[in-house]
């Protein structure tokens, strides 16, 4: 996928004033909070498991190269293979010589963000195979030549009368004149369609939200059955994921398991949780021929050892995009690339360029409700936070804005001096003010005031008044 | 040193330099070994942790909330009839396809003459599969399903309607002791993780389209268990 993120604030303006986003976003905001709250409450144990789920992580993060080459080595003595790649060039190129291999002409996808971050359709389609998204969501997006707008929700953008229409505009086979007016009409419209697809496939690709090492195996989870479906019926498997997913056992991925649905839509567990493991065996009533497994670095090993390792404990379940403020305003095409939300703000940076990214962390009050989510506490608000370090170390913010904080940081240093200046500037604005009491324009504020009046000071600066109330104290 | 060339070593070196200046290396081998050898349990809900005849109750209340339905009876001569009056009751021909496990093939099918049983992998156009499953987990509600020479993915994902026999005696309070049981078995067979290994809780769903959620996504829009001889009643376990 080719990054837009420099292009954040106009995609963000643009976001905001798109009516159907506005609608959608609205119902989506308190849908998913909710569902994790009920679902959090139900489990006493859940604050603890969060504390588990951590520890597991940066155990697994710690000791990462000897899991990884215990994955490699169990899924290798169950007849599968495994591939390493270092950018999205690599893991596309692995993936077309399997598919070439295989002499494959239809590929079935279950759902993958990192099929997203590689690009993986265009280059597959390039090459002159039919690639065919099978979760609904992805389906529906692959149909409108979009990305997804969320991690867990790639369709969330849309309503149902945005989709029925694309659906009219492409099964043209289909009776014009059909129904399409209630999710499940289009529901069933998709599922018989993507049955025959299903069926016809020769290969099968599927991401992993986890990777075993003691056993070999990946793991999905979906709702659908999309994923089992993609990887139980073609002659080959492919598995397409990234080298921090890897856990030890499969107690640890129980634990994370317990965490993972809670988290993104409140349940207690997705409906289908499949570990997959090698090909199918000799007696094996079904299955497919071949299974690889390809796992992408594209920069994840270079943030270990560093103040950002913990982005890398992400489980990829959304919670922290469902609780933010921002993205609840601008949706998730607004950030520009495949991560969106806060995790987004923390690894696209990493993984696009900070130069490509720089907006994504300054795109958060610092509320904090994502690290109140995150089911294995990362620091979001303080790693966005040494992001902006870096970019104002980098001198990548534009002059005004940094020399404005540099002069700011002179005066903090200098409280006589800062008092001084509050108090002289107060004094005038009050002034200027006049009798409306409020600016309607003001320079160097254009971003307040370009959408509400900025009240003009009335009094003493909160110093002078703070120092007074001290005095008064008995 | 020559530079590594490989991604493989490229990838790993990266990680060992910046993971390796911050352990100690014997001691860090001993542990992941450890690890993996005995797998050690971490936290454990107490939801799951009760005596057997609440993991049955539990498993049925779970299983109920995601939208499978939940069908006990006395003993397997039974199932025959429960299929048989199930796939009549919502109006489905008198016809399955039935996983070749073993228990599942010592029940005594003929007691429905007019049900049609094919033992084998399921095909396309199947409206209604019956399989066996592994275990119960009582904590969520959820099915173990194992492929292999007995059982069939696909079983649980082509058909409209997924009928699952599950004995009273196989439902476990947690996943931890699921997967006890499911390394007990292999190891039996002298086999290692099976090729796929599914977690079945309720029948398929999405909430793709305005987060609405509708049951019968891609997999079965219909789960139905039927859950053979309260194990209080000393009933014989279908996998032992
Ligand atoms: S950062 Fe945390 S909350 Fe956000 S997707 Fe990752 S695991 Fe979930």
């Amino acid at each position: 996928m080719i990054p837009a993120s420099h292009a954040f604030k106009e995609r963000a303006r643009a976001a905001m004033a798109d009516p159907d986003l506005t609608r959608a976003l609205t119902k989506f905001k308190t849908g998913f909070p909710l569902k994790r709250a009920q679902a959090v409450a139900a489990l006493p144990e859940f604050e603890a498991l969060r504390d588990e789920g951590k520890r597991i992580k940066d155990h697994a993060l710690a000791h990462l190269d000897l899991y990884l080459e215990r994955f490699e080595a169990k899924v290798t003595a169950a007849g599968g293979q495994v591939h390493w790649a270092r950018t999205p060039a690599e893991a596309r190129a692995a993936i077309l010589s399997i598919c070439r291999a295989a002499g494959a002409r239809m590929v079935t996808k279950g759902k993958s963000m990192v099929s997203e971050e590689v690009g993986l359709n265009a280059a597959l389609e390039e090459a002159g195979l039919e690639v065919v998204e099978t979760d609904l969501g992805e389906y529906i997006i692959q149909i409108r030549k979009e990305a997804p707008s969320h991690i867990i929700a790639p369709a969330l953008h849309l309503s149902k009368e945005q989709v029925a229409e694309d659906f009219r505009r492409v099964h043209t086979h289909l009776d014009p004149a059909r129904s399409l007016s209630e999710p499940s009409d289009l529901l069933t419209e998709a599922r018989v369609l993507l049955r025959e697809k299903f069926l016809a496939a020769d290969v099968g690709i599927t991401g992993a939200n986890f990777l075993i090492a003691e056993t070999g195996s990946t793991v999905i989870v979906t709702n659908e059955g999309n994923g089992d479906l993609t990887q139980s019926l073609p002659r080959v498997h492919v598995v397409l994921t990234s080298i921090e997913k890897v856990v030890p056992t499969l107690e640890d991925a129980s634990t994370l398991l317990r965490l993972l649905a809670r988290s993104a839509t409140g349940q207690e567990l997705s409906t289908y949780t499949t570990f997959s493991t090698g090909p199918r065996r000799p007696d094996d009533l079904d299955g497919p021929e071949q299974f690889h497994v390809v796992l992408l670095d594209n920069g994840r090993s270079a943030l270990l050892g560093t103040e950002m390792q913990e982005a890398l404990r992400c489980i990829r379940c959304g919670a922290c995009m469902n609780h933010c403020p921002v993205y609840h305003a601008v949706g998730g095409h607004a950030y520009g690339w495949v991560y969106p939300g806060p995790i987004g703000a923390v690894i696209d940076p990493a993984l696009i360029g900070l130069e490509e990214a720089r907006h994504l962390p300054n795109a958060s009050t610092f509320c904090g409700r994502c690290e109140s989510v995150c089911p294995v506490r990362i620091p979001l608000p303080r790693l966005m936070r040494l992001w902006r370090e870096k970019e104002a170390a980098a001198r990548l913010s534009p002059g005004p804005q940094r020399w404005g904080l540099g002069l700011w940081a002179f005066l903090a240093r200098r409280p006589g001096l800062y008092r001084l200046t509050t108090r002289l500037g107060m004094g005038l604005l009050g002034t200027m003010g006049g009798r409306r009491g409020r600016f309607r324009y003001l320079p160097l504020a254009g971003g307040w005031t370009g959408a509400r009046d900025f009240p003009a000071p009335t009094g003493r600066t909160f110093q002078d008044l703070y120092r007074e109330s001290q005095r008064a104290r008995p | 040193m020559p530079a590594p060339d490989t991604p493989r070593d490229t990838i790993l070196g990266t990680i060992r330099r910046a993971v390796a200046t911050v352990r100690d290396e014997t001691a860090a081998r001993a542990a992941v070994e450890q690890r993996l050898a005995a797998p050690p349990r971490n936290l454990i809900p107490a939801r799951g942790q009760v005596p057997p005849p609440q993991q049955v109750e539990l498993f049925q209340r779970m299983a109920t909330l995601v939208a499978a339905t939940v069908e006990p009876v006395a003993e397997p001569g039974r199932v025959p009839h429960a299929v048989a009056d199930y796939l009549s009751a919502h109006n489905l021909p008198a016809r399955v396809r039935v996983a070749p496990d073993a228990a599942l093939q010592a029940i005594p099918w003929d007691r429905r003459p007019t049900l049609e049983v094919g033992f084998g992998p399921a095909r396309a156009d199947d409206p209604v599969c019956v399989t066996a499953a592994l275990a119960g987990v009582a904590e969520t509600g959820s099915l173990l399903l194992a492929s292999g020479a007995d059982h069939a993915a696909p079983l649980a994902f082509l058909p409209h309607t997924h009928l699952v026999v599950l004995s009273a005696a196989d439902i476990v309070g947690v996943y931890e002791e699921a997967w006890d049981r499911l390394r007990r078995r292999q190891a039996d067979r002298g086999l290692g993780m099976p090729r796929a290994v599914t977690l079945v809780t309720g029948p398929s769903r999405t909430a793709d389209i305005e987060q609405t959620s509708l049951l019968h996504a891609h997999g079965p829009g219909r789960l139905h268990i039927i859950l053979v001889g309260p194990p209080a009643h000393g009933a014989e376990p279908l996998h032992g």
